[in-house]
């Protein structure tokens, strides 16, 4: 019996040992422990009678990169699909438990599930750039929420693409279509795209899966930008990514959460056999 | 021991072979059903064919103009009356029943609808329009057509939906885009040109009908795009011309024949050409 699948168990940040020097997470020079965005209670999740997740409980902190890693299979994918109820578009899929943002618990949540899903935006593994004009895939998702002026628009579609570190390289052929960027620039499209719509929190699905070393890069120097306004969460297979990206890491293991921690922690001193075991290469 | 290499070359060899041949052989057909028609209706191939309407028994001249005109209007009702139930069928079928057994139940149904005997499809169209109405008309030819029509476009609608892939409405639903939206603005952008293609390909079906025509639009030998009356067209044109005595109608149903041939070959070249540039 494991610690962490008694229900009272909730795997908390670990707060920076005294020393901040063990602490080199980028953004968190903070001592303390930052707040609470996404609160994760006792989930379970079944596809079909599989059950992939098993009582997991989780405090996703604020404006800082939770990186969840582990063998494939382990359910990481999953838990990221429940922050924004994407698995219920699937009707053999099924969650239990509280999964709260901001004290909401979203599960039961009487607000509309667009509006849920507005506040919590979602990268896919694989760029899924919309058939229609790299303008129009920025401009498609603002006017689900916002009546914009032309002028206007134009401002935020630039923005976002800035923000996006794409600007630059597409702002002579916004009018050309999404589909015609390389891999790279169509994940960072993505990004841009979810970020158009104003969310709290970025959840990205193993965004760097399909790219080259370079892109990837890029994408990873972007999510240390957008950490500073946004909660991201990733889920990577790649060590050296969550090493890298992330503040926090969670790692997991045959639908459990094994242990979550700040990064540097995670990959020096892992509490847990299994997470040495892992990071260290000797399974997975 | 034959070697490796002798084996493998030879079995290319005969596979390379037999494909050329066959589709040699394929081809042939093709090539020679277009020079038959052209052979025989060449002297009835020139403008007046498309300028004047069919003669009457035993005159000279004349060409088949209403046929044309009415095959087209005829074309056109089936399209305008079959392509939005096709479409929205299949959408229907790819986007929201995909997981059901009901969408299973109907899938099946439209298959067997396609592979009906049109001959059944006209009597149906008799006895739903004609009937009723107590004459034959333009009209219920449309409609004829349009229940040929409507199972190829339900059919290919449904399989370009379907081969959009599922992490672009995932995408769209992220965003918080309803359903109907991430349909109207999203997938059938994205199969767009597959259900054109199919739309396209289901005309080149139709228009070659005659059977469904015999009991519906029957034929008209006089000039007339009214579609409550009988109404000119030119599968029946080509079967009552080229069944007929006089030289100069049977000329005229071969040419008649060859032009329904490079109109159909156009709309595949069509097709072909923007399922390819979609692809690009």
């Amino acid at each position: 019996m494991t610690p962490n699948t008694s229900p009272q168990h909730i795997w908390k940040p670990t707060p920076p040992a005294g020393d901040n020097e063990a602490f080199t997470a980028p953004h968190t020079s903070a001592t303390v422990a930052p707040p609470v965005k996404i609160s994760v209670r006792n989930l379970n999740f079944h596809y079909g009678r599989f059950h992939a997740l098993k009582d997991i409980s989780i405090d996703i902190p604020e404006k800082r990169v939770t990186a969840f890693i582990g063998p494939s299979g382990c359910g990481k994918s999953t838990l990221l699909r429940t922050f924004n109820r994407m698995f219920e578009i699937y009707p053999e899929q099924r969650a239990d438990g509280q999964i709260l943002v901001d004290g909401a618990n979203i599960l039961d949540s009487r607000e509309d599930i667009a509006r849920i899903r507005a506040r919590i935006g979602m990268v896919f593994q694989k760029p899924t750039p919309f058939p229609m004009s790299i303008y129009e895939n920025i401009a498609f998702g603002i006017r689900l929420y916002e009546r914009l002026q032309k002028s206007e628009m134009d401002a935020r579609v630039e923005q976002c693409l800035a923000r996006a570190a794409l600007w630059d390289e597409v702002k002579d052929k916004l009018h050309q279509s999404g589909t015609s960027l390389s891999g790279g620039q169509q994940q960072r499209l993505c990004i841009a795209r979810a970020v158009a719509i104003k969310p709290e929190v970025i959840l990205l699905d193993e965004p760097c899966s399909a790219l080259d070393p370079i892109s990837t890069a890029r994408v990873e120097e972007l999510l240390k930008e957008l950490v500073r306004e946004y909660t991201v969460v990733i889920v990577t297979h790649n060590m050296q990514q969550a090493a890298r990206a992330s503040d926090f890491t969670a790692f997991m293991y045959l639908g459990e959460l094994v242990e979550f921690g700040n990064t540097p922690t995670i990959f020096t001193r892992p509490s847990r056999q299994q997470t040495e075991d892992y990071i260290t290469g000797r399974f997975g | 021991m034959i070697s490796l290499r002798t084996r493998r070359r030879a079995i290319n060899t005969f596979n390379l072979t037999m494909a050329v041949l066959m589709t040699v052989f394929g081809v042939f057909w093709l090539v020679w059903i277009l020079w038959t028609t052209l052979r025989y209706g060449i002297g009835a191939i020139h403008l007046s064919l498309f300028t004047q309407d069919t003669p009457p028994p035993g005159s000279s001249g004349g060409g088949l103009r209403n046929a044309f005109v009415g095959s087209l209007i005829l074309l056109g009702l089936a399209v305008v009356i079959g392509t939005p139930i096709g479409v929205l069928a299949g959408t229907w079928l790819a986007e929201f029943a995909a997981r059901r057994k009901l969408g299973a139940l109907v899938r099946f149904l439209n298959d067997i609808l396609l592979s009906a005997p049109s001959i059944v499809i006209g009597l149906f169209a008799y006895s739903i329009v004609v009937d009723p109405s107590g004459h034959f008309s333009a009209f219920s030819g449309g409609v004829a057509l349009a229940l040929i029509l409507i199972p190829v476009v339900v059919r290919t609608t449904d399989e370009m939906l379907r081969l959009v892939p599922g992490a672009l409405r995932e995408a769209a639903i992220a965003l918080g885009t309803p359903y109907w939206k991430l349909v109207m603005r999203i997938t059938w952008k994205a199969a767009a040109s597959g259900i054109l293609t199919g739309v396209l390909l289901g005309i080149a079906r139709i228009s070659g009908e005659t059977a469904p025509l015999l009991f519906t639009a029957l034929n008209n030998q006089f000039w007339s795009t009214d579609l409550s009356h009988p109404i000119a067209n030119l599968p029946v044109v080509i079967f009552q011309f080229a069944m007929s005595p006089y030289r100069n109608w049977q000329q005229m149903a071969w040419a008649g024949a060859f032009v329904a041939i490079v109109f159909i070959l156009l709309l595949s070249v069509v097709s072909r050409f923007i399922l390819r540039r979609a692809k690009s």
